[in-house]
């Protein structure tokens, strides 16, 4: 490679990496105890530990200390004080995250926005709803129904998720197909940068000056800055949903009946499959009547008027018969839509039920891949020696395959490890990505090297320091260093030859 | 090598030159957004010669194009399959490319409802001052694997590079789209729009202008006439709507032919009626307030601030800075950024903030 495009000092960056400092923690207690509130410090091991991880458990490490401040002073007075002295901070919401984006810096200051947990108002003229941080997902839609409002990012995690940890990540859904991200249903953020200034992005009005700052902020994985609040868009609750069920003998067949259905002209609410190892999992535990004979199931929803969704629903069954269903059920209650759905929002506890631990995926790819990515997941499944259960948002293309394994079984982890990133690496070579809902935290770092050139990372490190120009926030989360990449390539020798030949080796 | 592979080759390294000499390039494609922006110098690199869809899988939704595909090409490949990009970019009379309108980031009516210009990207390709291209984003719907470069480049008016290729979302064409009208004051209409927004209904458009008000509705063609009962108001013709809807996004209607200064002013869609004697246009349920006439720019600045939104002085008028000011902290970012993508300030300098 020539010279490097950006201007990135990555021994800085190791520097960060390796400082175990635990003898600083004194010094650093004692500083954020000077601007803190006592009970706002935790220090003591046993204190830690429960912030050693976030939902993604196979990487721990308890922080330095951790923060809770409860206003944005007592925030910005805990930056200042990082800032001064060169600590790491690594924000942390719900702490639900699923590729280890909150797990903690070793030496650095865990900072929980756990006591943000006020909203601070619904205003159903202008339709917002704006909230601090630690608000989970599903309180905002709670406290906007009296108004016929709701907020439709809808991460299956939503009873506990935080809104500041759906910002960090640009969390989903189910019925991001038809409504959008976290990305579509922010309207504005205020936060801090790592020198403790207050930063206004976005807000009420649809103009803003400048670059779009506020669609990089969603989805920096707490590598940019600390959210302090956030407006939400809120929509009109819609009058009805239904959902449709359908049972497929094949999942290629399925996998067609999804993208025949967006062909045809319909965007459902939510547009999802199972295929049968998820059914077998979920159904003696759910009991929502899934065919079980079925190779795949897609559950399709659709909402609107009364109306509307009567003629959407006779076309979406149009269109699954007309592509082989073996047969299909329509729901005629809320409460058997609801059970429709209990599977699917279940899986992943089911996952848990039938496995002693399974490690869950996030790729997206084209739709009309799905049917050749299954047939690969299927083989990956003889080579690791592991069952995988599938359950994707058949409707955009992201996958949610379940690795199961026994963690305390010898090297199990490893090829469960070694499974996902096979699974992403496909992904790319799709035409997909590694993530699409859950974030790259550390979890898929190695597998950024795969998605993206060095002059790619570059810069996403351009951007880390425009906003953050001393490295300290979240640092060797979301973007693997030039070093790391060259590491993992030496790793990771496929078919004789090393991926991004272009790559200076250390 | 073939005449796009070649077409590239040559926009790298006129990039390439103008970055080893410092030299400023003015990146243009059809030249229809002349106007807007701050006032900025340099060479022309015309954008044009890049042309062409790589990729259209109707299925997918998903369409990737080269920065000079003109926009009607686009348009008319997705009509053939029933699609079209929501956000409704204005052609402002001529026939924009792609990557202009992905780089203005500027949306028509139903911005309000269906999203703007930046919701639609997926991805986005980047010619940097260096010479290389550098891939963001891609053609799925959900990624979040590196920083979200290809939505910041949404809007950015050329300053962080040139943008070569864009993949888009498209969505299906509404089956069935009625317009309403009704004779309304703007404190009215503005009390309506908020009050029908919180309802279901499948608005798509509305419009306020002179005592009246009109109100589009698209979708399933169930939705559309349960909605039209609910409304009330008067049916217009479909021809006569669809001439109403283009004259707005591409600023055809009269009302943009004033003479004297034009205002866009973006505020929450709650605000209350501006406090201004000039003429107004009132769009996007109620957040989009165009204000003709003479104004001075600290007034219109003053107003639209204590309504909670910005001033934008769209064209007209007298000179001065065109954009409201950024905030110290947010200009910093801006500077900073600027900095490590176009260290020697070769791309559009000050199109989009005056000194960057």
């Amino acid at each position: 490679m020539s010279v490097p495009e950006f201007d990135v000092d990555e021994s800085r960056w190791s520097d960060l990496q390796a400082a175990p400092a635990a003898e600083r923690r004194p010094a650093v207690a004692a500083a954020l105890r000077a601007v803190l509130p006592s009970d706002c410090v935790l220090s003591a091991d046993e204190e830690l530990r429960p912030y050693e991880c976030d939902g993604l458990s196979v990487f721990r490490t308890p922080p330095m200390l951790v923060a809770l401040p409860r206003t944005e002073a007592e925030l910005r007075a805990v930056l200042r004080e990082c800032n001064r002295l060169q600590v790491p901070v690594v924000a942390r919401g719900a702490g639900t995250g699923l590729s280890g984006g909150a797990m903690p810096h070793a030496a650095g200051v865990l900072l929980s926005l756990a006591r943000f947990n006020r909203i601070l108002q619904i205003d159903p003229v202008a339709r917002t709803a704006r909230v601090q941080p630690g608000v989970r997902n599903l309180a905002v839609s709670e406290a906007a129904a009296a108004y016929g409002l709701y907020y439709a990012p809808d991460p299956s995690s939503q009873i506990a998720c935080s809104i500041g940890g759906n910002v960090a990540e640009n969390s989903g859904g189910v019925h991001c197909l038809k409504y959008g991200l976290t990305l579509h249903n922010v309207l504005g953020l205020r936060g801090c940068t790592i020198d403790g200034e207050p930063i206004e992005l976005g807000g009420g009005a649809l103009d803003t000056p400048g670059l779009d700052l506020l669609a990089l902020s969603i989805g920096s994985e707490g590598l940019l800055l600390i959210v302090t609040e956030v407006l939400l868009k809120l929509l009109p609750r819609p009058q009805l949903a239904q959902v449709v069920m359908a049972s497929f003998d094949d999942v290629g067949k399925a996998g067609e009946a999804v993208a025949a259905i967006i062909a045809a002209g319909i965007i459902p609410s939510g547009l999802e499959m199972m295929d049968r190892k998820a059914t077998a999992a979920v159904e003696p535990f759910v009991k929502a009547g899934y065919d079980l004979g079925a190779a795949a199931i897609l559950l399709a929803e659709s909402d609107g008027t009364p109306e509307e969704v009567a003629e959407e629903v006779a076309a979406i069954e149009r269109v699954l018969q007309a592509h082989g269903a073996t047969a299909i059920a329509v729901s005629g209650s809320e409460a058997e839509r609801l059970r429709f759905w209990s599977g699917r929002k279940n899986a992943f506890p089911a996952a848990g039920r039938i496995s002693p631990d399974y490690y869950c995926m996030d790729g997206t790819i084209p739709r009309n891949r799905l049917g050749h990515m299954l047939k690969a997941i299927e083989q990956m499944e003889h080579k690791y020696g592991l069952a995988c259960m599938n359950v994707f948002h058949a409707g955009d293309g992201n996958l949610h395959p379940l690795i199961l394994f026994d963690a305390n079984s010898v090297g199990a982890w490893e090829r469960a490890d070694r499974f996902g990133a096979d699974i992403l690496e496909l992904c790319v070579q799709l035409g997909g990505t590694i993530t699409g809902e859950h974030g790259v935290g550390v979890e898929k770092l190695n597998s950024m090297c795969v998605q993206f050139s060095p002059a790619e990372r570059a810069a996403f490190f351009a951007v880390k320091r425009a906003f953050d120009p001393p490295g300290l926030l979240n640092p060797g989360k979301a973007i693997p260093t030039l070093a790391r990449c060259a590491e993992y390539g030496r790793m990771h020798v496929r078919h004789g030859q090393l991926p991004h030949a272009d790559l200076p080796r250390f | 090598m073939d005449s796009m592979d070649a077409a590239l080759q040559q926009l790298r390294h006129r990039v390439m030159d103008a970055d080893g000499a410092g030299a400023a390039l003015r990146l243009r494609g059809a030249g229809t957004k002349d106007f807007y922006g701050e006032h900025c110098h340099g060479a022309l690199l015309d954008l044009r010669g890049y042309h062409g869809v790589v990729d259209y899988e109707p299925s997918e939704l998903v369409i990737t194009a080269r920065c000079g595909t003109a926009l009607s090409e686009v348009q008319s490949l997705l009509l053939q399959h029933q699609q079209f990009l929501a956000f409704e970019p204005p052609a402002f009379g001529g026939d924009p490319t792609i990557g202009g309108v992905i780089a203005s980031g500027l949306s028509g009516p139903r911005r309000f409802q269906a999203g703007a210009a930046r919701d639609f990207v997926l991805g986005a390709v980047l010619l940097s001052a260096q010479g290389e291209l550098l891939h963001f984003g891609g053609k799925v719907i959900k990624n979040v694997a590196g920083f979200d470069l290809a939505r910041l480049l949404c809007g950015s008016l050329g300053i962080l590079g040139a943008i070569t290729e864009v993949s888009l979302k498209v969505m299906p064409l509404p089956r069935m789209e009625q317009t309403l009208f009704l004779e309304t004051a703007a404190p009215e209409a503005l009390a309506l729009f908020n009050r029908w927004g919180g309802e279901p209904l499948p608005i798509s458009a509305t419009v306020w202008n002179a005592g009246r008000a009109w109100v589009r509705l698209s979708g399933a063609p169930a939705a559309v006439r349960a909605a039209r009962a609910r409304l009330g108001g008067e049916l217009l013709d479909d021809a006569e709507a669809l001439a109403l809807w283009n004259s707005l996004r591409d600023q055809t209607h009269p009302f943009f032919s004033q003479a004297g200064g034009l205002w866009r002013v973006s505020v929450p869609s709650s605000a209350a009626p501006l406090a201004t004697s000039a003429a107004q246009l009132i769009e996007w349920g109620g957040a989009l307030r165009w204000c003709a006439g003479d104004s001075s720019a600290a007034q219109m600045r003053a107003l639209a601030r204590s309504a909670g939104g910005s001033a934008l002085h769209w064209r007209g008028g007298s000179s001065g800075s065109r954009f409201d000011a950024l905030s110290p902290a947010v200009f910093e970012i801006h500077r900073r950024l600027k900095s490590r993508f176009d260290p020697r300030g070769i791309f559009n300098p000050g199109r989009l903030v005056a000194g960057l």
